[in-house]
């Protein structure tokens, strides 16, 4: 398998929890700029898989991993590689939305910035940039200061988004961020999610059959069936949808099991 | 369309007979901790009455504490102001001391500590909290003030210049800051236990934001962790500064109780109401008997604002929050 320089690719990807291998042997390709949705069963590990992407996953006590993460085709997992930065650059969000309850709408789009040391010219630009990229400047933009718990579940989840987008990441890793939405807020998400993937790459973990179809421009299926977790098939999504090469795809996309 | 609002319905419960004798056990018990409590403010009132209509407000004004003569050649004057000030003194020095080591701490205990560490350092902590009180007071006299009389002569030395740290006769021992710093290694142990459970409940998902934003462990904390266990700590530091103002043995072993208002804590006197109540208990006749009674209760009302204010922040912090 050649290597990829651009973009963010895994070679055989194994991850541990303890004693148990929740993950085994991915190897995938996200192209620059594109929106892979990664779909299967719950404890298939998608999202253990996901976390292995930007080093979430060590935080877990007892955790390991095997393989490689390769980022515009250095290995993430290098020696020298200082993970804050590689989590700058590669933001996440997560399912529960988890804006900083202390801090104000504002407060929160670029508490990032003081996190990860980075400075800004513009805070009140940028603030007004990353709540319009996430869709939120029409309904927050009249109340920066008021606290980041006034708003709903919905606003939170495209606040975190605005919160991500501050620090300019090239990848946004995306953890079902929509399991706790409203139809309503689900759809503006995803509105975002398309806007966002003109020039970003975008990887999301989604139960949500139409969602995936809907926003995604590749598709990952992963399955466990008992041992640890694999990549049955990734390919794009109208194929992954219409003609999978698995069996057991075709099964979970038509809604026979999982 | 008018709506005609029908009459409010009353909510009647049926409550079956456990649960009604589980109400009457819950409510009488907390009734007689309260019964307690005023029946105690009620007894100083009634014993330290007197003093306080002999005295008025002079009683916290004046520096003087003297019982008189048997004889009525000398006319008993009391006073409690050195002491009280003193109280506050010392008790400001433990809290200033304590709580940042606590909260470093609480944090390591929290977030740093290899985990086989953990669970060992808690229960010691637990421990320590437990160890009498006078145990630190003999401790603090035989080992803690020969050296802490040192870092005084330091602290003098540099920061001479700032009056509170001014010393007018060059003696170094038994004052308000080696008692503040005996109080502070005293309730260390409470307050970091206080932090360490509050910090131990900060929201994982709150602490994964952060990492998740390219952030340090130091900046989880700063940002989550911290800003979380805020209102939390202010209670724990409240339990402490309850203890220091309440602690009687301790102190008077280290502290040289002198009827003078100072505010110089390197000089070797200070004051401290319970320690004063301690230390003339014993040989009090029955009228300055009752102006320590009154004493008692200045101590007993002071403690009860600082929790009243304890708790305000606590709320006020806690909306915040959510």
């Amino acid at each position: 398998m050649s290597q990829p320089t651009t973009g963010l690719a895994t070679r055989g990807l194994h991850a541990w929890f303890d004693k148990h291998h929740a993950l085994a042997d991915v190897s995938i390709h996200f192209p620059e700029n594109t929106v892979t949705g990664l779909i299967g069963p719950s404890g298939c590990g998608k999202s253990t898989f996901l976390r292995l992407l930007n080093r979430m996953h060590e935080f877990i006590p007892k955790s390991a991993m095997a393989g490689e993460v390769l980022f515009n085709g250095e290995d993430i997992y290098g020696a020298d590689v200082d993970p804050t930065e590689i989590r700058k650059r590669i933001g996440m969000v997560f399912q529960k939305p988890n804006p900083f309850p202390s801090m104000t709408i504002g407060e929160n789009v670029v508490a990032g910035l003081k996190l990860a040391k980075v400075k800004t010219s513009n805070k009140d630009d940028l603030i007004e940039e990353c709540l319009t990229r996430a869709g939120l400047w029409k309904e927050v933009g009249s109340r920066l200061k008021a606290p980041a718990s006034s708003l709903s579940g919905g606003q939170q989840q495209r606040l975190c988004i605005a919160r991500a987008l501050a620090l300019k990441p090239e990848v946004l890793l995306m953890d079902e961020p929509c399991s706790a939405l409203d139809p309503g807020s689900t759809l503006r998400v995803e509105e975002t999610i398309e806007q966002l993937s003109e020039n970003m790459t975008i990887v999301i973990v989604t139960h949500n059959m139409q969602q995936a179809a809907r926003v995604s421009d590749y598709c990952a299926f992963f399955l466990s069936g008992g041992g640890p977790g694999r990549l049955i098939e990734a390919d794009e999504t109208s194929k992954i949808f219409s003609s999978p090469q698995d069996s057991r795809t075709a099964d979970y996309v038509q809604g026979r099991f999982g | 369309m008018e709506i005609i609002a029908p009459d409010k319905r009353k909510i009647a419960v049926r409550r079956g007979i456990v649960d009604k004798a589980f109400r009457g056990v819950v409510t009488a018990g907390s009734m007689i901790s309260l019964i307690v409590l005023a029946l105690i403010a009620a007894f100083l009132l009634y014993r330290g009455f007197e003093v306080f209509r002999d005295f008025g407000l002079k009683f916290f004004t004046s520096s003087k504490w003297d019982a008189g003569a048997d004889d009525g050649s000398i006319a008993p004057s009391f006073g409690v102001a050195p002491m009280l000030v003193g109280s506050v003194v010392v008790a400001t020095i433990a809290i200033s001391i304590a709580v940042p080591f606590a909260v470093v701490m609480a944090l390591f205990l929290c977030f740093y500590a290899p985990r086989f560490l953990r669970r060992p350092m808690t229960s010691v902590l637990d421990l320590v909290a437990a160890v009498p009180s006078v145990i630190y007071g003999i401790w603090g006299y035989a080992i803690l003030m020969p050296h802490a009389k040192g870092w005084a002569e330091t602290i003098n030395h540099w920061l001479g210049w700032i009056w509170i740290f001014k010393v007018p006769v060059p003696i170094f021992e038994r004052s308000p800051f080696i008692a503040g710093v005996l109080l502070a290694i005293m309730i260390l142990p409470i307050v970091t236990s206080v932090a360490r459970e509050v910090y131990s409940q900060a929201p994982q998902d709150q602490i994964d934001a952060a990492y998740g934003l390219g952030g340090t462990r130091w900046g989880a904390m700063r940002t989550v962790v911290l800003p979380f266990g805020k209102s939390g700590l202010v209670g724990g530091a409240m339990l402490g500064l309850g203890r220091a103002l309440g602690e009687t043995v301790a102190v008077y072993l280290v502290l040289n109780l002198v009827f003078k208002v100072n505010f110089q804590i390197l000089a070797s006197a200070g004051g401290s109401v319970a320690s004063l109540i301690a230390s003339r208990f014993g040989e009090a006749g029955p009228y300055e008997l009752k102006a320590l009674m009154a004493a008692g209760l200045v101590l007993f009302i002071i403690t009860l604002i600082v929790n009243f204010i304890a708790s305000s922040i606590v709320n006020r912090a806690g909306k915040s929050q959510r």
